[in-house]
């Protein structure tokens, strides 16, 4: 087995290779403990087996972002049998910034020079051979999305796995060249180190790479070496300014050096400038973006919608037709019961189409070069919020549904701001939400429901920026998101990308989520249906466990205005918000026609103007809490939603009555 | 004359000087080619202002404006209109 790891800059059309290298035997999740997406598969090429890894799309290989750490984690430890680097061949001298640092690390490298259609077209000629000999690295020139110079991307595989080690051809100047040779003598002697690439962890020593500084720190135990190491950088240090930027600077200096050899460009207006002047417009720029926002929003909802119907009524019917199957109450109520097994399993699924729907649309803009427009449209907006451009997407897919929302924020490319994102998604009242809602807000508030409606969704949204700032300011303190980010040359979006895209993540929701989803519902289930006197089944809610909790729970609620039903409405609440009404309904023992005309009878509209508040705020349902979980990779930040949504809720519900009562 | 990069204005060509300052967003800026000697053009400003989009390199940059306050730039032409 060959193992095989791809890099390269975002938008390079990496995962188109990826795709067409893998076909359908490919694998995505997120690298452990973290929020980034990592994607593996296998290929099968002239008859070897071969394993590729994605690794995720950097300008460098610095340890200032988490992707970065990640992509040269990955070659330094795991130590792939090949590394191919997937260039731009329309954009090569930012390309190559990436290709000289993954052959500092010492690995057997190839390049894919992709996209050379889109070069030719824009006046970019490259001397391909004369590249090859200047670099030391075999070039593969490749089309992607036409499948072109895959079979010899695969056969310079192998032939890269049979050969030798080949000659680091690059070099710097003799200042930093001298340090390096220094620095790897004294190297060869730790044992720590014997894994390493020795010239790459000479030139980080020299950067002052916080992450391999503290390496040396800690696993160089003779002092002597140590010193000696101190000793080279010192002098290095006192010969360049900074250290740092003097790497860098060679870096480039090598590369146009090469370039000027063998690049010719001559630049034409493109289409994708075109295109630019439209949508990043100052006047029709924001305009066109909103309406392609809405198409978005429309296409995710839209497309989705008659599957997720088909799904659910599916469901229903089955489990109609098997309610008494094993003529065990408890048994067939948690098979077939409403919060049982198969209904679960219906719901789960009702979400598949919606997360298939949301990153297919998702990944043909992002493919499309449309997504970075946008976060440069809204960025200095959003960042008045604490928030960054990207996040008004899924901020957006929230008001449809908060599962779409959470799963959206993957566009954000920063983590802090993916998890701010994330957990302060569920403040966008869903159209779940807006369901309750619209029959409550129309039984107390006739023709003023619609400002009613609109005000619920004012206050998540003002909720939901107050806590991206204080996250921002407290919680992920001093750590600038920079907006330092290509605007890359639009492409054709590809729909196989897409459409692996959508089903990776469906069924990766399906597994994950879904576990997650079928406990909740389980463990509600039986609590619902269990007496609480005599353990045995009972299919009256009044008499269940459930109620019992709801009761008990009361007196913290009374301060609200409820009365024990709509605690256990809320209970109910978190499965799905739809349930609410549904439920109060049932406990009032009313249907839900007659619920709108009962409820305005019985509570007065400042205390359901603060009930609509608390359900507003406190967590959506189990399965955003199941989406917050799979997408923050974390117990600690799900809890978190969770406790600080529900406590806002409560302290909001107060506020509103306390307000109330003066008007 | 030196200038920072963010008081230019679309059209403007100029010669990247210096990048002030250390850090993340020091050294994101100068792997993305920005280093001493580069020529970049100021393309557009986002309709609010901020960001700004830079040509650099052969491809397209955008850059905060106090991303841009750190690159220190000689002017070589300013757009003539």
């Amino acid at each position: 087995m060959i193992r095989v790891a791809l890099a390269g800059n975002p938008n390079v059309g990496k995962s188109v290779i990826f795709n067409n290298l893998t076909g359908s035997r490919q694998h995505v999740g997120n690298w452990p403990g973290k929020t980034v997406e990592k994607k593996e598969g296998y290929a099968k090429c002239f008859g070897e087996e071969m394993y590729v890894i994605d690794l995720p799309g950097t300008y460098s290989l610095s340890a200032y972002s988490i992707e970065e750490l990640i992509a040269r984690d990955y070659i330094v430890k795991e130590k792939p049998d090949v590394v191919v680097v997937v260039v731009d061949a329309s954009n090569i001298e930012r390309n190559l910034y990436l290709v000289v640092q993954v052959l500092e690390l010492g690995v057997k490298t190839i390049i894919a020079l992709n996209k050379m259609d889109l070069a030719k077209s824009t006046g970019v000629e490259i001397n391909v051979k004369k590249l090859e000999n200047l670099l030391g690295v075999p070039i593969v020139e490749t089309v992607a999305p036409k499948k072109i110079g895959m079979d010899e991307l695969c056969r310079k595989i192998i032939e890269m796995k049979e050969s030798e080690e080949i000659q680091m051809r690059i070099r710097y100047s003799d200042i930093l060249e001298g340090a390096i040779h220094d620095l790897i003598e004294i190297l060869e002697e730790v044992k720590e180190f014997r894994d390493y690439a020795y010239r790459w962890l000479a030139i980080k020593i020299l950067e002052g790479d916080n992450a391999i500084m503290q390496e040396v720190e800690e696993k160089i135990k003779t002092v002597s070496l140590k010193e000696r190491i101190y000793e080279i950088k010192k002098r290095f240090e006192e010969k360049v300014e900074d250290t740092e930027m003097y790497v860098i600077n060679e870096r480039y200096r090598v590369i146009q050096e090469i370039v000027s050899k063998t690049v010719h460009v001559s630049k034409k207006v493109t289409l994708s400038d075109m295109l630019d002047q439209a949508f990043l417009d100052r006047y029709i720029g924001i305009p066109i973006f909103l309406a392609i926002l809405w198409i978005l929003f429309q296409f995710t909802f839209i497309v989705s919608t008659p599957f997720v119907d088909m799904i659910g009524d599916f469901f229903a019917v089955i489990s109609n037709n098997m309610a008494n199957v094993t003529g065990i109450s408890h048994l067939d109520y948690l098979l077939f019961g409403e919060y049982g097994v198969l209904n679960g399993i219906g719901m789960i699924l009702s979400f598949v189409p919606l997360i298939m729907a949301l990153y297919f649309a998702l990944s043909l803009f992002e493919d499309f070069g449309y997504i970075s427009r946008a976060a440069f449209l809204m960025d200095k907006l959003m960042r008045k919020l604490g928030l960054t451009g990207r996040t008004i997407i899924p901020m957006i897919l929230g008001f449809g549904c908060n599962v779409a929302g959470i799963y959206g924020t993957r566009i954000i490319p920063e983590e802090d701001d993916r998890i701010i994102a994330i957990v302060t998604n569920p403040l966008m009242m869903c159209s779940a939400r807006l369901v309750a809602f619209a029959i409550i807000a129309a039984a107390f508030w006739g023709s003023m429901a619609g400002t009613i409606l609109l005000s619920l969704y004012v206050i998540g949204i003002v909720l939901a920026v107050s806590i991206s700032l204080v996250l921002k300011k407290f919680v992920f303190k001093g750590k600038a998101s920079p907006f330092i980010m290509e605007l890359p040359p639009y492409q054709v979006p590809s729909i196989k990308v897409a459409a692996s895209q959508a089903w990776a993540r469906g069924s990766l929701f399906f597994r994950k989520a879904g576990t997650v989803i079928l406990f909740g519902l389980l463990v509600l289930g039986v609590l619902a249906t269990t007496d609480v006197t005599t353990l045995s089944f009972t299919d009256d809610v009044q008499n269940s466990i459930v109620a019992v909790i709801g009761k008990m729970l009361h007196p913290i609620f009374a301060p609200l205005g409820w009365d024990w039903r709509l605690v256990i409405a809320v209970i109910f609440g978190f499965v799905a918000k739809e349930i609410v009404i549904g439920a109060t309904a049932m406990l009032y023992g009313v249907t839900e026609d007659e619920f709108a005309s009962f409820i305005a009878q019985h509570y007065d509209p400042v205390v359901m103007y603060a009930y609509m508040v608390f359900v507003l705020v406190y967590v959506p349902c189990i399965a955003s809490i199941a989406a917050i979980k799979n997408e923050t990779g974390s117990w600690k930040w799900t809890l978190f939603t969770i406790l600080y949504e529900v406590s806002l809720a409560y302290l909001l519900g107060i506020l509103v009555l306390f307000i109330g009562g003066f008007i | 004359m030196n200038v920072k990069l963010s008081s230019l204005n679309p059209g403007d060509k100029a010669v990247v000087v210096r990048i002030n300052g250390k850090g993340a967003i020091a050294r994101r800026i100068a792997d993305m080619g920005l280093i001493p000697g580069t020529e970049i053009k100021v393309v557009r400003k986002a309709p609010l202002g901020d960001p700004i989009e830079f040509e650099v390199r052969g491809y397209y940059l955008s850059l905060r404006k106090n991303e841009a306050d750190i690159v220190l730039v000689k002017v070589k032409e300013y757009d003539s209109l």
